[in-house]
């Protein structure tokens, strides 16, 4: 009779893989989580409808021009809902990318440049969208 | 005796727990660990694709025409199937997303994360199908045109 060999596990996580938490950080990251779960919700309705609206329903991009963005920015709902939209968007997105830089980053030099790079992009495309948004007088 | 245990039952424990001993884990190298990837792509592809997004979007400000000129350059088939692709990443994120909330906000989310994902790959047909018809149409009358 052979005696089975079990198997070699492969290597389990034990705390002291795991990223020990910084002085000081509060209750952020529970914050943070409630966000992405929240944020995650509305976004989900939120980006749904408007991709709907904008490519899926009645022709999609072909009837998308400057046009059709005048007559949706005359009615301050679509605005609001745009502007919560983008807010949303950016903050979740910010926040998972920050959570992905944190995993791959291998010094914190590089943490610091990369979550620099992606603080700046983000409220960039927050400022300038806002301002797309907003500033915006319909035509035609 | 509470209930004789039926041989599928036990086979299918079997089963699991050489898979576990196997793989270490019922995380690493299942469904759980490649959904899991596919979130972290799709959600920094979809991020990514919104930088753009808002950057044409400003053109409204600068003219109409040069608004209208860009919208006019995505009308082809190779913008048409990115925008398929983009499709699919919403839908996939979405319902993927709203399975994790689950298992956080389910007592029995954990225990049915198996049932969930194939009640997630129903749904990410039923909604994900309208949009790959209308765009994917556009895309295929493009192309013969």
């Amino acid at each position: 009779m052979s005696v089975d060999v079990p198997p070699t596990p492969l290597p389990r996580s034990t705390a002291s893989d795991r990223r020990q938490p910084r002085m000081g950080k509060g209750n952020f990251e529970l914050y943070a989580w409630v966000f992405m779960r929240v944020s995650g919700v509305l976004l989900v309705l939120l980006v749904l409808a408007h991709f709907a609206i904008m490519h899926v329903l009645g022709g999609g991009l072909d009837r998308v021009n400057f046009a059709f963005v005048s007559g949706r920015w005359a009615n301050p709902f679509w605005r609001v809902y745009d502007f919560a939209m983008l807010t949303l968007a950016l903050l979740h997105g910010g926040n998972g990318l920050r959570v992905i830089i944190d995993d791959y980053a291998r010094t914190a030099y590089r943490r610091l440049v990369y979550l620099s790079l992606a603080a700046t992009v983000v409220g960039l495309t927050w400022v300038l969208g806002t301002l797309t948004i907003f500033a915006f007088t319909p035509r035609g | 005796m509470r209930g004789l245990p039926t041989r599928p039952r036990r086979a299918v424990q079997e089963v699991t727990s050489a898979r576990m001993q196997r793989l270490g884990t019922l995380y690493r190298g299942r469904e759980g660990m490649w959904t899991w990837v596919l979130h972290r792509i799709s959600g920094v592809a979809i991020l990514f694709y919104l930088f753009a997004h808002v950057a044409d979007q400003a053109l409204v400000n600068v003219s109409p025409e040069a608004y209208d000129r860009v919208m006019d350059t995505y009308r082809n088939p190779f913008v048409g199937l990115l925008e398929l692709g983009l499709a699919v990443l919403i839908v996939f994120h979405a319902l993927n997303g709203l399975r994790i909330i689950l298992f956080d906000f389910w007592s029995k989310g954990i225990a049915r994360q198996r049932q969930m994902l194939w009640v997630q790959t129903v749904l990410f047909v039923l909604l994900a199908t309208p949009a790959v018809v209308a765009i994917g149409g556009k895309v295929v009358a493009e192309l013969r045109a």
